[in-house]
C-alpha cells in the first residue's frame, strides 16, 4: 500500500518517502504545519511584493506597527477584526457539514441592510430606548441574513443546485441590493449614502466610558465585540456539545452514515444555510451599527465575507480558534489600507489559503528519508 | 434598442464566458473541479493589458494571458492532484490568489491609456446572409471567430478522437483508465492548464477586445462564476456552453440598453426617470445564473445525467473502487 502511493526520488543514497499516516499526530504537530504554512506564505508574498516593486521587510514592518504598536491601533484591530470573526463563525459552520456557504458576503450586506431598515424605514421612532433599538436590529439583521441563506439552502436541498455558486450569485444581488436603497430610496441629499442613524442605534464603544475611564479616551472597539465572542461560544456549543452539532458534524465527515442513521440531511442543509446567514447578518449589523453609523456599499462590501472564508479554514473551522485568526487578520486588512500596492492584503490572503491547503498534506501523509539500501 | 445590435454585442460579449466556460469544461471532464476561473480570467487580462502596453502587439498580450492563467492554473493542479487537497478550497483560493496578484501588478494599469486592440473585421458573404449575417459576421472582433471556431473543435475532440476518449475515461472513470496504461496524473495537469489558458483568453478578451482596459476587479466582475455555473447548464457539453453564453453576454447588453430610451413598449421608461431603478436590472444576469442552475440541475435528475462521475475526487492510486 505504502509503496503504491509514494512519490520517490533517488538522491545520493537516500530516498525521500510519502507513505499515508496511520496513527493520528502528535497535538501540536497541526498547529505547527499551520504555523510554518504562514511563514511560507509571507516569505512568497515578500517575493512577490519585491517583483512588483515594494520592500517587502518595510511592508510587514509596516503591517505589525500599524496594527499591534499602541492601545490605539491595537482597538482599531480590533474592530476590524470583529466583522471578520462573525463572517468567519457564519462559514465555519456550514463548511463543517461540506456545504460551500461562500455567500457570507452578500448574507453580511443584507444583515447591514435589515439593521439599516429597522432605523430608515423607519421600523422604530428616533427616541426609541437604546436596548430596545439595538435589539430590534440584531433581530432584523439576523432575519435578513438568514433569509438570504434560507434561498440557496432551500433550492440545494429541493433541486440540489451548486451552493457555491448561488451563494456567491446571491452576493452580487445584495449589492445591486442595497445599492438601490442607497442610490435612491434612502439617499441622503443626493449622496452614495444613506443619512446617519440616530445615537440610539449605535452600538456602544469604549471610548463612550472614557469619562470614568480615562484610558479608554479614543478607542472605538464596540460591543459587536462581544456579539462577536458569545457567538463563538454558544456555536462552539452547538457544533461539539449538542446533537444537532454531532448530526452536522456526521454528515460532512460520512454522508452516508448520516443517511443511514436517519439523520434528515435535506431540512439540515436548510437549518444551516439560515444558520450561517444569520450570524453573517449580526456580522453586517454590528459593523452598520459599531462602525458606519449609516448604510454605504464601499464599507459594508468590503469583502469581510471572503476573509472569513480564508479565517474559517485557517482555524480548521473550530469557533473558539476563530476568535483568535479573526484579530490576526484584521490587523491585515488595518495595516494594508496605507500599504501600496494597495492589493496586497488580498494577495497575501490569497497566498497564506494556498499554502495552507497544501500544507495539509503534511497532517495526512509524513515524508521521511531513508537510506536507500536500509529498505530493500 | 435594436435587436440586431443586441445580439450582435451579445456574441461579442458573451465569447468571454464561451472561452471560459469552454477551458472548465475541459477541466471538469478530467475530473478537477477548478472555480478559480474568476482568477484566472483577471490574471489573463491584466496580463494581456500590460504585456500589449509594453510591446505594442496585442496578440503577445494574448499569448502572454494565456500562458500566465495556464501557469497559476497548475498551483492547483498540484494541491488536488498530487497533494489530492480538496479542490473546492484549492479553487477558492486561487480565485483570491488570482485577484490579489492581478491587482498588485496591475496597480496603476487603469490609468495607461490607449493601447492596440485586437482587430474587428467582417466576413465577406458571410456577413451578407440576411439576419445571421449583421449579428455574427459583421464588425466583429477576431475572438469571436475563433469562438466559432472553439466550439465544433471543442465538440469533436472530446467526443469523437482517442485522446477526447482519454479525457473523458480520466474524469469517469480514473482507476480503470489507469489499469489501461493512461496517466490520470498527466492528463489531469494538463487538462487543468488547458482550463486556465482558455480562461486567460477569456480575460484577454475582455480587456483587449469587449470591453478593453483594466478596473481591477470589475474588469471580470463575476463573469468567472457565471462561467463555472454555464458549465452545470451546458451539462459539460461546449455547443451548450456556446448558447448559453451567448444568450447571457446579449443579456448584459440589453441590460445597458433598456436604460437609454425615454419610452419603452410605449410607457414612460421607469429606468430613465428612475435611474437607480437600475440595479434591478443589473441583478439580472446573477439572478439568471441561478435560474439557469435550477434548470440544469432538474434536467439532469430527470435524465439522469450527472457531472463527470470522478469530479472533484482525487485520484489515489491503489485505493479501492472510483
Amino acid at each position: 500500500m505504502a509503496e503504491s502511493t509514494s512519490v520517490q526520488k533517488k538522491r545520493a543514497g537516500f530516498k525521500i518517502r510519502v507513505e499515508p499516516r496511520l496513527e493520528e499526530p502528535a497535538a501540536w504537530y497541526p498547529l505547527a504545519v499551520s504555523l510554518g504554512a504562514i511563514v511560507v506564505a509571507l516569505i512568497l508574498g515578500g517575493i512577490l511584493i519585491s517583483f512588483a516593486g515594494g520592500d517587502p521587510l518595510k511592508s510587514y514592518q509596516h503591517i505589525a506597527k500599524a496594527s499591534f504598536g499602541d492601545t490605539g491601533v491595537l482597538s482599531d484591530t480590533i474592530v476590524k477584526a470583529t466583522p471578520i470573526l462573525l463572517a468567519a463563525l457564519a462559514c465555519s459552520v456550514a463548511f463543517r457539514m461540506k456545504l460551500w456557504n461562500i455567500g457570507a458576503e452578500g448574507q453580511f450586506i443584507m444583515g447591514a441592510f435589515g439593521a439599516s431598515a429597522v432605523v430608515l424605514a423607519p421600523l422604530l421612532a428616533e427616541d426609541t430606548p437604546r436596548w430596545l433599538f439595538l435589539t430590534v436590529m440584531v433581530l432584523a439583521a439576523m432575519a435578513a441574513g438568514a433569509i438570504w441563506g434560507f434561498i440557496p439552502g432551500y433550492l440545494k436541498a429541493k433541486f440540489n443546485v451548486n451552493e457555491i455558486i448561488s451563494t456567491l450569485m446571491m452576493n452580487y444581488i445584495a449589492i445591486a441590493w442595497i445599492n438601490f436603497w442607497i442610490f435612491g430610496v434612502w439617499s441622503e441629499g443626493g449622496f452614495q449614502m444613506s443619512p446617519k442613524f440616530p445615537n440610539n442605534a449605535w452600538l456602544p464603544r469604549l471610548l463612550e466610558y472614557a469619562k470614568e475611564y480615562p484610558a479608554l479616551r479614543g478607542l472605538t472597539t464596540h460591543a459587536g465585540l462581544l456579539l462577536g465572542i458569545v457567538a463563538a461560544i454558544i456555536l462552539w456549543i452547538i457544533v461539539y456539545r449538542s446533537r444537532w452539532g454531532y448530526e452536522i458534524r456526521l454528515i460532512g465527515d460520512n454522508p452516508q452514515a448520516a443517511k443511514y442513521a436517519g439523520i434528515n440531511i435535506t431540512s439540515n442543509v436548510i437549518y444551516v444555510m439560515m444558520l450561517s446567514g444569520a450570524l453573517a447578518g449580526l456580522g453586517g449589523m454590528s459593523e452598520v451599527s459599531g462602525v458606519v453609523h449609516r448604510l454605504q456599499t464601499a464599507p459594508i462590501a468590503a469583502g469581510y465575507g471572503f476573509t472569513g472564508i480564508i479565517v474559517a479554514w485557517l482555524a480548521k473551522l473550530n469557533p473558539l480558534v476563530i476568535i483568535v485568526v479573526s484579530v490576526l487578520f484584521g490587523a491585515l486588512i488595518l495595516a494594508g489600507r496605507e500599504i501600496q500596492p494597495s492589493g496586497v492584503p488580498k494577495m497575501i490572503q490569497g497566498i497564506i489559503l494556498v499554502s495552507l491547503i497544501a500544507s495539509d498534506f503534511l497532517l495526512r501523509y509524513r515524508i521521511r528519508i531513508v537510506r536507500a539500501d536500509a529498505e530493500e | 434598442m435594436d435587436a440586431i445590435i443586441i445580439l450582435q454585442a451579445g456574441v461579442a460579449t458573451g465569447t468571454v464566458l464561451l472561452f471560459a466556460t469552454i477551458g472548465e469544461i475541459f477541466a471538469e471532464r478530467s475530473g478537477v473541479l477548478n472555480l478559480g476561473v474568476e482568477g484566472m480570467m483577471l490574471i489573463g487580462a491584466m496580463t494581456a493589458f500590460s504585456t500589449t502596453i509594453a510591446t505594442g502587439n496585442p496578440w503577445v498580450g494574448v499569448l502572454a494571458a494565456m500562458f500566465a492563467a495556464g501557469l497559476i492554473s497548475q498551483i492547483h493542479a498540484f494541491i488536488t492532484i498530487t497533494l489530492q487537497a480538496d479542490q473546492v478550497v484549492s479553487g477558492l483560493a486561487l480565485t483570491f490568489l488570482g485577484t490579489g496578484i492581478s491587482l498588485v501588478l496591475g496597480e496603476g494599469l487603469s490609468k495607461a491609456g490607449t493601447v492596440s486592440l485586437l482587430p474587428n473585421f467582417s466576413i465577406p458573404l458571410l456577413s451578407q446572409i440576411p439576419f445571421l449575417g449583421p449579428i455574427l459576421f459583421t464588425k466583429q472582433s477576431v475572438m469571436v471567430y475563433i469562438g466559432y471556431l472553439l466550439v465544433p473543435l471543442t465538440w469533436y475532440y472530446i467526443n469523437r478522437t482517442r485522446p477526447g476518449l482519454n479525457l473523458r475515461s480520466v474524469g469517469e472513470y480514473p482507476s480503470a483508465a489507469d489499469s489501461l496504461g493512461i496517466s490520470v496524473f498527466r492528463l489531469r495537469y494538463f487538462y487543468v492548464f488547458v482550463g486556465g489558458m482558455l480562461a486567460g483568453l477569456a480575460g484577454a478578451t475582455i480587456s483587449l477586445a469587449v470591453a478593453p482596459g483594466w478596473f481591477s476587479e470589475l474588469t471580470t466582475a463575476g463573469q468567472g462564476w457565471i462561467a463555472v455555473g454555464l458549465v452545470i447548464f451546458a451539462q459539460w457539453d461546449p455547443v451548450r456552453a456556446m448558447f448559453g453564453s451567448y444568450a447571457f453576454g446579449a443579456l448584459r447588453r440589453l441590460i445597458l440598453d433598456i436604460q437609454g430610451p425615454t419610452l419603452l413598449l410605449g410607457f414612460d421608461n421607469p429606468f430613465y426617470y428612475n435611474p437607480y431603478w437600475g440595479f434591478f436590472l443589473q441583478m439580472l444576469p446573477y439572478a439568471f445564473t441561478v435560474i439557469v442552475l435550477v434548470i440544469g440541475s432538474r434536467e439532469a435528475m430527470r435524465k439522469r445525467l450527472g457531472a463527470p462521475a470522478a469530479l472533484g475526487n482525487p485520484y489515489v492510486r491503489g485505493e479501492r473502487g472510483k
